[in-house]
């Protein structure tokens, strides 16, 4: 799929088939307005879907950090300087006044789905 | 105005003075000339012994000592000073270079002591004090090698320095006999009973003692020696050391007219002033109180003074800690305080259990409440704890504080603050208090950095273990809040186990999902015992960024790719594949530290298509992106250079095919040097060899970086089989038992026991461990597979190389490039992002 083609939907943009993104791994996504999402899938195949942007480096890369949970919370670690970001809620646990757009997302037959908000 | 301090003497002491100055010195108010007369920069001459392992000067060499980078610093070697006129305050060398001096410091050290026994000057006859001696005595003992059976040699005198040169013959294949004056071994340390057991100790080693006998004669016997004794034994020798104590060295003063001792020694006051107030003197010419100290811990308290009173301080000497711990030949022994139970009504509680081979004497106060002194022989791990408690009240019955596994509550807690933790560098309990809970310093290492305790003998590491508890840094070995255990626990669980996942790894033995702490450890403990390809199946969700995309993350989110160049050698042909690739992709262009050549500017989903090529052109990758081996930089050794003594560049790469792809607790790097010149630097690597006309010499646990480490003599002039194998157990050592992201270095200075301990075990097999290691890396070297080519040949994870899974081939639109000095480089930064900015419906 090209990114014109990905311009043709309209709420809800398709991702991928879900058997394409592994367990506690991510993909980045790119909107038709260029910007650039990270969803991830954690270990209970729950998935959740936030900006991809880093906020403290600037840089499209949080879809590459390393997914787990940091006491109950389920998180992505920058891959950049290991800031970690609640993936229910964009929050930065390190630092209060930072966070991350979050976006839902969801499965349509075996496809994930996200939306734009 | 600059004023110019002369430095007469370039020993241990001496130059510890010009450090402190400098280091003190904040605005170089002061120039310092050293005048030295041996030929060499200052070298540690308490580890004299270590040199018979080398043979290799450098090893002794102390840090600092040419003072290379300090243009306030001018180093003389080899011209000693003849005279001093002070009146016109200038000194005058052999040489005849006349130097002026605000102030002048005589550190001229001693001389051995040689007693008048007829004989003493013929040939095979030695003293023991420097390098110069021992190549002296190599070379007598060389002789005694061309004879039949195993040559024989006398050490004249069996205190502390005659018990370091029998080792060191027995060590040149000798069979030593110490001849002792008085009625045992070390008298002046040891008490009767701990000398009977020292004595029966050093004897299992192959060492013959003769106490309460003096040498009457030495003659020539047939091309050897032949010395008698006072009690009448004769013995046939190859070689005579003598040892037997050492004379200040103060002839410079006497003639100058600055006040000696009666028994020698430059009289100073308590801040280390001669007679003449422009003079100071320090260390074994000093003669403070009557004293001349042959130590060095008061020659570096007077060092330190010196340096103080020049800069205008009023330090004065706080009396010196004559208390010693020493290795000698695997045997420990300890003395400190009033081991002779001198004082008037001073009680002894002793313990001497034959059969364990441990003798240990408390010597108490009359009324039983005061620790005075004491004497530990065979085991003296309670050394670090009983010294600092010397004048203080015992913490609780003597007779239980000496029992085995007793301790009988002696604790950090029962020391004062003032109690003096490191003698070697004065270090109080105190300070190390401070610098845990003022300064931060979290673990051993950090401490050492910090204060200089446990730098130099090492004996109170396992009391600042128990001062960081007591201070309530948490020594948790737990890797994260996923797992309990620390890093050498997982590994040991995962070896022992046969776990070859994560998620069966976390359920059983760990809580939670995991974090980018323990995953990638796991991870790593994985590859080390051979899990296949990192990224095969659950594993990619284990690796950081650098291993899942098998290159490097730039600050833009770019990646640079760097192929293996084993050795730093490479064709014009190779050259032209990578100049060619680099210029098909625009990829900005470097040469790296470790004789390699960076490609920055990748894209991720660019990372296949650049692989590809350099695969094809024969290249596999260099993981410069894991916790891997990296590089094995190399010289080009006899291959073509005129001073190289082994082929270098064959070591490096043999070493780099070895242990290419080994995943560590941290990355690796090695570099070999092709003669004693050492251009590779390999003294800065966690391997580095160094070759040597006989063979190889192998240093492990040396760092640049942040924390710079000279590596340490692990083995030498061995063949290239046996190097090997050393290598091979202690990589398997290291990747063992070190933490998480822990290199050689701080696991070297944090492991117990030290460089003795690893040496132990990877050379001596004390652990009966070498053969399992040994196995381990053999299963490294035959499993071994290039991974670039493992993803290229595996559409799976071929497709994870994609900018964006909803549209591969479109670039990340958020990298920019912009170009200096004719090459790419990232875009000005990416505006910061804070907080969540206001998304607009569409």
């Amino acid at each position: 799929m090209t990114a014109e083609a990905v311009l043709a939907h309209d709420t809800w943009v398709e991702v991928c088939p879900v058997d394409r993104l592994g367990r506690e791994q991510g993909v980045a996504v790119l909107l038709p307005d260029g910007t650039q999402v990270a969803v991830f899938r954690t270990h209970d195949d729950a998935l959740y879907a936030v900006s991809n942007v880093d906020p403290f480096s600037g840089a499209a890369v949080l879809s590459r950090g390393i997914v787990g949970d940091l006491g109950g919370v389920p998180v992505v670690a920058s891959p950049m300087h290991k800031q970690h970001f609640d993936l229910r809620t964009g929050a930065c646990l390190e630092d209060a006044d930072v966070s991350v757009p979050t976006y839902p997302v969801c499965v349509l037959d075996a496809t994930i789905l996200l939306g734009r908000l | 105005m600059t004023r110019t301090l002369v430095v007469v003497g370039n020993g241990m002491v001496g130059h510890r003075l010009v450090q402190a100055l400098r280091d003190r010195d904040v605005e170089s108010g002061w120039r310092v000339v050293v005048l030295a007369e041996e030929a060499r920069p200052a070298y540690d001459r308490v580890a004299l012994t270590s040199y018979v392992d080398s043979w290799d000067p450098a090893t002794l060499q102390l840090d600092g000592a040419e003072f290379a980078d300090d243009d306030h610093v001018e180093l003389v070697l080899g011209d000693a000073v003849v005279s001093i006129d002070r009146a016109a305050r200038k000194v005058t060398t052999a040489s005849g270079r006349v130097q002026g001096y605000d102030a002048l410091a005589l550190a001229t050290g001693s001389v051995p002591f040689v007693p008048p026994v007829p004989g003493r000057d013929l040939p095979g006859c030695h003293v023991y004090r420097t390098i110069d001696d021992l190549d002296a005595i190599k070379a007598s003992a060389e002789r005694a090698g061309e004879g039949i059976g195993r040559g024989a040699a006398m050490v004249v005198g069996g205190g502390l320095l005659g018990l370091e040169a029998a080792k060191a013959l027995r060590d040149m294949g000798l069979s030593p006999h110490v001849v002792e004056l008085g009625p045992r071994l070390m008298p002046l340390q040891v008490d009767e009973g701990g000398g009977a057991l020292l004595k029966r100790l050093i004897e299992d080693l192959d060492v013959t003692v003769h106490a309460g006998a003096s040498t009457s004669s030495i003659e020539e016997d047939r091309g050897r020696l032949l010395a008698k004794l006072s009690n009448g034994v004769e013995l046939d020798l190859d070689l005579v050391v003598f040892s037997a104590g050492i004379r200040p060295r103060d002839q410079l003063a006497r003639e100058s007219g600055l006040e000696v001792g009666a028994r020698g020694g430059i009289v100073v006051d308590e801040g280390c002033r001669t007679s003449d107030p422009d003079i100071y003197a320090i260390g074994e010419c000093a003669n403070l109180d009557g004293m001349v100290y042959g130590l060095v811990a008061p020659g570096y308290s007077m060092a330190e003074i010196v340096a103080d009173r020049i800069l205008g301080g009023t330090a004065s000497f706080p009396g010196a800690d004559m208390s010693t711990k020493l290795k000698l030949m695997g045997v420990d022994v300890a003395s400190f305080g009033d081991a002779h139970a001198a004082t008037e009504g001073a009680l002894e509680v002793v313990f001497n259990d034959a059969v364990k081979g441990s003798y240990k004497k408390l010597v108490i106060s009359d009324d039983a409440k005061t620790l005075l002194g004491g004497v530990l022989v065979g085991d003296a791990s309670d050394y670090a704890m009983l010294r600092p408690m010397v004048g203080r009240a015992l913490p609780g019955d003597p007779g239980a504080i000496l029992a085995p596994n007793g301790g009988g509550g002696v604790g950090v807690d029962a020391l004062p603050d003032e109690a003096q933790v490191c003698s070697c560098n004065a270090v109080s309990k105190g300070d190390i208090k401070h610098a845990i809970l003022g300064s931060g310093c979290q673990d051993v290492p950090a401490l050492k950095a910090c204060t200089k305790a446990g730098t130099s003998c090492g004996s109170c590491v396992p009391m600042l273990k128990q001062l960081l508890g007591a201070c309530g840094v948490e020594q948790s070995k737990a890797l994260c809040e996923h797992f309990a255990q620390s890093r050498a626990e997982l590994f040991e669980i995962v070896r022992v186990t046969g776990i070859a996942t994560f998620s069966e790894l976390v359920a059983k033995h760990g809580s939670g999902r995991g974090c980018d702490i323990c995953k990638p450890a796991v991870a790593s403990i994985l590859a080390s015992l051979g899990g296949g390809h990192i990224l095969a199946g659950e594993q990619v969700a284990l690796q950081d960024t650098n291993d899942k995309y098998l290159a490097n993350m730039q600050r833009n989110g770019t990646y640079s790719v760097v192929p293996r160049i084993p050795g730093g050698e490479i064709t014009p042909e190779k050259l032209m594949v990578i100049a060619q690739v680099a210029q098909d992709y625009g990829l900005y262009t470097k040469i790296t530290g470790g004789q390699r050549i960076d490609l920055f500017g990748a894209t991720v989903d660019q990372l296949p298509a650049i692989w590809s090529r350099l695969v094809d052109a024969g290249f596999e990758s260099g993981h410069a992106y894991g916790k891997a081996l990296r590089t094995v930089k190399s010289c080009v050794g006899s291959t073509w250079c005129r001073y190289g003594v082994q082929d270098s560049v064959g070591m490096a790469i043999e070493l780099e095919l070895r242990y290419r792809g080994l995943r560590a607790p941290h990355k690796l790097k090695s570099a070999v040097s092709g003669c004693a010149r050492e251009c590779a630097e390999a003294r800065s690597k966690d391997f580095g060899i160094i070759a040597t006309e006989n063979g190889w010499n192998l240093y492990v646990g040396g760092n640049g970086g942040m924390m710079p480490r000279h590596a340490d003599l692990l083995v030498s002039e061995v063949d290239k089989e046996t190097l090997l194998k050393v290598i091979d157990r202690f990589l398997m050592f290291y990747i063992r038992t070190a933490d998480r992201l822990q290199r050689t270095s701080t696991w070297l200075d944090g492991l117990e026991g030290g460089l003795d301990h690893l040496r132990d075990v990877v050379v001596n097999d004390s652990l009966g461990l070498c053969a399992e290691l040994e196995a381990q890396m053999a299963e490294h070297v035959k499993g071994y597979a290039d991974e670039w080519a493992g993803v290229l040949a595996d559409p799976e994870k071929l497709a994870r190389f994609s900018s964006f899974v909803n549209a591969p081939g479109t670039p990340d639109p958020t990298i920019t490039f912009r170009e200096e000095r004719g090459q790419k480089v990232p875009g000005d930064k990416v505006p910061v992002l804070l907080g969540i900015p206001e998304v607009s419906a569409r």
